[in-house]
């Protein structure tokens, strides 16, 4: 039993509604960023705030690994993914190692996993995406 | 000539391989010396040394260079620019002879890789007792590949890949028959690391590494030294007639990175600083990709080679399938491109690439690449990129015959 969770990245936002991702966008240019800022990259603005990220997106590129280190179970496939309404994030494509299941634009929706235990019982939780049924 | 070109008079490069018996210097000095005697000069009359080298580099490499074959006192500096690293070393070759602070100038790029594999780096020993907290920029509790996509090599140029394919319905056949091409290229340098042609089935059944590369569509690591030496249109004057008539002159050199774009904040985007480095070449060549004899480009792996058809304008914009189809970029094609083989099977030894292309390329121009030669090559392209990211583009000219 875990005594608690944290996310495995800051831009992961574990809510148990709605667990969602989250950037730091600029206020003066609206760029969006997953990491800590010492300034904005495209306008070198240095006023940001956080804003929440959808949880679906569609699939701008691919790969399916097959070599990793041994840690790594493979095969298993990465995605850069173009949020709706903004940001671009990389993750796995969850339960799909088929190349050919991976269309242009490829719909798909954030979920959580688990990405093990420390020592003193906490859980790190990551995500990844789902192919979104059809409509 | 005019007083403002620059000219390069002397190349070399090792061959490309293992080499556990030698050390970074001996690998450096080969190529240097084998550049000089080609240039009909010595260490005495170089005026500014640049050494590119990436694993290495906090050993100093450009003086350590000085203290095996010749210390003269004249300014030496150290370059790392990721794969675009040896490119770097020669524009600060060039530019310190724009500058006017030197006549003659000395670019080395050197690297020894070993067997470190596809994948690099080596694990850290685990904790003894585990306990997660947010470490870095992203506040990340573990290590995240595998995890949250890859942000290896492999994985980074085989989404760059896709991300094309995904657009332009390029087949996993076509970027495989880049593969098909360099390997069948090298059989005919005696430099590459490989020298083995492989039939398209073999290329595309062989290991998966990350799709659409298999193990043949990525290039090997490995060792290897290149190095050019580069002189001002007034020096070059004074120099013998020998010299001169092999002189090729450089008349575009370009460098661009990252300018920002949504996606480069999840993956590296190898297209855009590409095309700018190109374009910026081509203007100040005052000329087009359809004038170029050859192109040697940054074929790290398979899918990165059929972006850059598309990002240095060989092809129609969106056409880099059909470009490799139609045959176009083989040494009996349109516009040749890797004649030397390319990273995948002449290898890339990183610190060392950006030099070789252009030795290759200078080679060609010369008319003196044997066997291989692209026959009555002018004019030719030279294409580095590294992530971080850093890009190199050179137009070189042959000697007037």
């Amino acid at each position: 039993m875990s005594k608690s969770r944290v996310p495995a990245v800051g831009y992961l936002v574990l809510d148990d509604e709605q667990p969602h991702l989250r950037a730091r966008e600029c206020g003066d240019c609206g760029a969006l960023y997953l990491d800590r800022r010492n300034a904005c990259a495209r306008c070198s603005g240095t006023r940001f705030e956080w804003r929440p990220l959808a949880r679906t997106g569609r699939v701008r590129a691919f790969t399916i690994v097959h070599r990793a280190a041994k840690s790594v179970p493979t095969p298993y496939a990465s995605v850069v993914v173009d949020l709706d309404g903004g940001g671009v994030v990389k993750a796995n494509l969850l339960g799909v190692t088929d190349p050919a299941k991976i269309t242009a634009n490829l719909r798909v929706r954030l979920e959580t996993v688990s990405a093990g235990q420390d020592d003193d019982g906490t859980e790190a939780v990551a995500f990844g995406f789902s192919p979104e049924p059809e409509a | 000539m005019s007083d403002s070109d620059i000219w390069i008079i002397g190349v070399a490069m090792t061959p490309f391989g293992r080499f556990p018996e030698k050390d970074l210097i001996d690998l450096a000095s080969e190529a240097t010396l084998g550049a000089l005697h080609d240039a009909g000069q010595t260490m005495q009359d170089v005026g500014v040394v640049a050494v590119g080298n990436l694993y290495e580099a906090a050993s100093h490499n450009a003086q350590r260079l000085q203290k095996q074959i010749g210390q003269t006192g004249v300014p030496a500096y150290n370059v790392v620019n990721a794969c675009a690293t040896g490119a770097t070393a020669f524009r600060v070759a060039m530019l310190s002879i724009l500058a006017g602070e030197a006549d003659i100038g000395l670019a080395v790029g050197v690297e020894q890789m070993g067997k470190m594999g596809l994948l690099g780096g080596a694990a850290r020993p685990a904790a003894d007792h585990r306990v997660y907290e947010p470490r870095g920029r992203y506040d990340s509790v573990i290590k995240t590949e595998g995890v949250l996509g890859t942000g290896l090599m492999p994985g980074v140029f085989a989404q760059a890949g896709t991300e094309y394919a995904l657009r332009h319905g390029v087949t996993a056949e076509q970027f495989a028959k880049v593969a098909h091409k360099n390997h069948a290229h090298s059989t005919l340098n005696p430099l590459a690391q490989y020298r083995k042609e492989f039939s398209l089935d073999e290329i595309l059944h062989a290991e998966m590494i990350a799709y659409p590369n298999t193990v043949l569509m990525c290039c090997p690591t490995g060792d290897g030294a290149a190095a050019a030496v580069l002189v001002s249109g007034r020096r070059l004057r004074t120099l013998a007639p020998d010299v001169r008539r092999r002189a090729v002159r450089v008349r575009a050199s370009a460098m661009t990175s990252d300018p920002w774009t949504d996606a480069g904040t999840a993956q590296p985007d190898v297209n855009t600083l590409t095309r700018a480095a190109a374009d910026q070449a081509y203007e100040r060549a005052g000329l087009g990709p359809e004038e170029l004899d050859l192109v040697e480009l940054h074929d790290c792996f398979a899918t990165a080679e059929l972006l850059h058809y598309d990002n240095l304008r060989l092809c129609e914009p969106g056409g880099a399938g059909d470009f490799i189809d139609s045959g176009a970029p083989w040494r009996d094609g349109r516009i040749p491109v890797n004649a030397s083989g390319g990273l995948l099977s002449k290898g890339h030894p990183i610190g060392a690439t950006g030099v070789a292309n252009i030795f290759e390329v200078a080679t060609h121009l010369r008319g003196e690449a044997g066997e291989r030669q692209i026959a009555g090559a002018r004019l030719g392209m030279t294409h580095v990129i590294g992530l971080a990211s850093a890009c190199a583009v050179h137009i070189l000219e042959a000697p007037a015959r």
